[in-house]
């Protein structure tokens, strides 16, 4: 008897010890719980391009939190109506912290952070924020820029072709930028455009980088997101570079180097804030000094001399001693735009809508 | 092959109910299969597939967002295709009806007029109508195939839109990128439901089922028209003008995409954009054969697309399947209801040479029959 009871208020015990470590197990869970960030990419992750980059910053993310971040992505999700159920779903999920990796999204994204005030909202490329909507870019022009000094240095007809995708200030910067690097190594070269109407259309796009090269362009350059103008490079024996992401894989030999985003530390930092509660609504345009904007590896066919010299242009953007729009700018018509001894200010940047000297016929307007 | 299909003398009244409930089996078991093949549970996939999105009151607000304007364009879609008029251009006009109704909505930034939001419209759907007007000329006055020219006329109602929100209509403190201004309040939708994107849009949507239900089954019209499609030539003995029903059937389904193009502007988007829609025009010829060209068909089809496109995001979100994987779950589901409706006027029969196996003296008699082919030949 005595012993039943004994045994009973050992076990009585004992269940009261492992409810207590069920409840402390459960408040720890608590504590630790992961933040949920969410994605929703405009385009499939795929292996290269816009998407691309994003998706890799967000493995990245995953990579270096480990088990303290639950990221979710949707793929392929379209600007219109559409656009606004798919954030708001992601919201109504729990997400802490939620990315719209596309400019369409801007007006849906400040439609559902109104009715999310907790969740925190960044959104790419966009200009409008709010007090729980956070805007991001890089400054991918100084790559450009980069990649317009290599240019400048590879060709031999001194004309570089340019795949566009819509003239809008983002596509016309980078245009202007790279002939900015092009013409600082090479006034006789120049940039002929083709613009194709879409982000994302390997055929357009590699028909148009085709139509180039039989202009004479021995250099292809894009602001288009697929791997065609790589493609259609390396069938014709010239260079190009790549976007967005490496894309070396689809033309070992024409890919000389891409301007590139690397999102993963802007994301981590972002994700980080969220963590510890100092997120807060800003605009973060950063590029080269901040790890935000790269250059994928360099071709080995480019000389060593433009090697280090692009080394050192890219040392000398860093530390802030050159700014791809420095003075003296001029237009199509020579007139100066920005004189000696200035700089582009970033909200000339931002609405940048005519080209500059050694861009050859007209910006469609 | 081990079996063929026979023509049934008449269609199967019970294979026409029964065969979306066989396709709907048929996607579970391979559904199931394939998510657990992927280690998801089958049954967990599929109730966030089909389930949970439309489990509380906003899923359903949702749902109708997503399927008022496939409904809008696959009804009018129904009317042309019952009179064998091949509109492929329903996106086109959706477009056009898009950019016009958004452009007159444009013109009233500045006022509060209660006239705004149904002129707007109108021009909306007058402008959808005009798009379909083009073919139905071409077809009536120079026998061109409408196919082609409605196919040709959504690439350029696109080029037209994008010309438009990359020019003329952009938003003039939009940092030249491509969207309009903001609509204002009095060009916007009125909710039904706070709190949600449920417009009046999806009040036009059911009346337009009604009115094409009225038409289709109950006026002379919508009789001519089912003639038409049917048997040209009877039409013709009949005296029916089929040029005036090729009108009226385009014209019509104009108007209603035209009107599906301007309520997607004014509601859900606000502002006219490049991406208007995600090939709403393309989405509803599905669905107006997955409705078998009945109003009351076309209603459960657009919901049903509708839901595949709202749990696909779903499961995305939930699941973290890849959005390949929901296509391709997608593409099964459609695959299989229109595959299943084959047995409405057919029926499996076993091939001659395996029934002959089971029963010898009818496999004579086929053999026999066989026999005196040849010889008829010779």
């Amino acid at each position: 008897m005595k012993q039943e009871k004994k045994s009973l208020a050992q076990r009585f015990a004992k269940a009261a010890g492992v409810a207590l470590a069920l409840f402390m197990s459960a408040q720890s869970v608590t504590a630790a719980e992961p933040v949920k960030v969410g994605f929703v990419y405009v385009g499939p992750t795929g292996d290269a391009g816009w998407t691309y980059s994003h998706d890799k910053a967000r493995k990245y993310v995953e990579e270096q939190l480990g088990d303290k971040v639950k990221t979710t992505y949707v793929e392929s999700v379209a600007e219109g109506a559409d656009a606004e159920r798919v954030i708001r779903q992601l919201a109504k999920s729990g997400n802490d912290l939620i990315f719209t990796t596309s400019f369409g999204y801007m007006n849906p994204t400040l439609k559902v952070a109104k009715q999310f005030p907790k969740v925190k909202f960044e959104h790419a490329s966009g200009y409008k924020r709010a007090k729980n909507v956070g805007t991001y870019f890089d400054r991918i022009y100084e790559g450009r820029y980069l990649t317009g000094v290599i240019a400048g240095k590879m060709t031999k007809s001194n004309i570089v072709g340019y795949v566009g995708s819509f003239p809008i200030p983002e596509v016309v910067r980078g245009i202007d930028a790279f002939t900015q690097g092009l013409r600082s190594v090479n006034p006789k070269a120049v940039v002929k455009v083709v613009w194709v109407s879409s982000w994302y259309d390997p055929a357009k796009e590699r028909e148009a980088a085709e139509t180039l090269i039989l202009q004479g362009a021995d250099i292809i350059n894009q602001h288009t997101d697929s791997p065609g103008p790589i493609q259609a490079a390396q069938a014709k024996g010239v260079y190009a570079f790549g976007y967005h992401s490496d894309m070396s894989l689809y033309g070992k030999d024409a890919h000389l180097t891409a301007a590139t985003h690397n999102w993963g530390p802007v994301y981590l930092e972002k994700v980080k804030s969220v963590m510890d509660g100092s997120w807060t609504s800003t605009d973060f345009w950063g590029g080269l000094a901040s790890g935000a904007t790269a250059l994928a590896p360099l071709n080995p066919a480019i000389p060593e001399d433009v090697v280090k010299l692009v080394e050192e242009r890219k040392q000398a953007i860093i530390d802030g001693k050159l700014h791809p729009f420095q003075g003296p700018v001029k237009d199509q018509s020579g007139a100066v735009k920005v004189p000696a001894g200035e700089v582009m200010s970033d909200e000339d940047l931002l609405s940048l809508n005519w080209y500059v000297e050694g861009v050859e016929g007209e910006l469609p307007k | 092959m081990i079996f063929k299909l026979e023509r049934r003398v008449d269609d199967s009244r019970w294979m026409a109910y029964l065969s979306p409930i066989l396709a709907g089996t048929l996607t579970l078991i391979t559904g199931s299969i394939l998510f657990w093949a992927l280690g998801k549970d089958p049954l967990q996939t599929l109730y966030t597939f089909f389930i949970a999105p439309v489990s509380d009151l906003y899923g359903w607000t949702e749902l109708g967002v997503k399927a008022a304007p496939i409904m809008l364009c696959a009804l009018g879609l129904a009317v042309c295709y019952r009179g064998k008029v091949w509109n492929i251009g329903a996106e086109g006009q959706l477009l056009f009806g898009a950019l016009v109704g958004g452009g007159v909505a444009l013109q009233f930034l500045e006022s509060d007029s209660a006239f705004a939001l149904p002129l707007v419209l109108v021009a909306g759907a007058l402008a959808g109508m005009a798009w379909a007007a083009i073919p139905a000329l071409l077809k009536t006055h120079f026998n061109t195939n409408e196919i082609l020219t409605t196919i040709m006329l959504n690439y350029i109602a696109l080029n037209l839109l994008l010309f438009s929100v990359h020019g003329p209509l952009k938003d003039p403190g939009g940092f030249n990128f491509p969207e309009s201004a903001l609509f204002t309040e009095a060009v916007t939708l009125p909710l039904l439901l706070e709190d949600s994107r449920m417009h009046i849009g999806i009040l036009f949507a059911l009346f337009a089922l009604v009115a094409v239900w009225v038409l289709l089954s109950k006026t002379f019209v919508g009789f001519q028209i089912k003639v038409l499609g049917l048997d040209t030539r009877a039409a013709h003995f009949a005296g029916f003008k089929e040029r005036r029903l090729v009108w009226l059937a385009l014209l019509l389904s104009g108007a209603l995409a035209g009107l599906a193009g301007v309520c997607e502007v004014t509601g859900p988007i606000g502002q006219l954009v490049p991406q208007v829609s995600p090939g709403y025009g393309y989405a509803a010829i599905i669905v107006a054969f997955l409705g078998r060209l009945h109003p009351v068909g076309i209603l459960l089809s657009s919901m049903l697309m509708a839901l595949i496109y709202i749990g696909g995001e779903l499961v995305q979100i939930e699941l973290n399947l890849p959005l390949a994987l929901t296509g391709l779950f997608q593409g099964m589901l459609l695959f299989f209801l229109l595959a299943c409706d084959v047995l409405i006027a057919y029926r499996i029969r076993l091939s001659p040479r395996f029934s002959a196996l089971r029963k010898p003296s009818s496999a004579a008699l086929v053999n026999g029959a066989d026999a005196n082919l040849s010889t008829h030949s010779q």
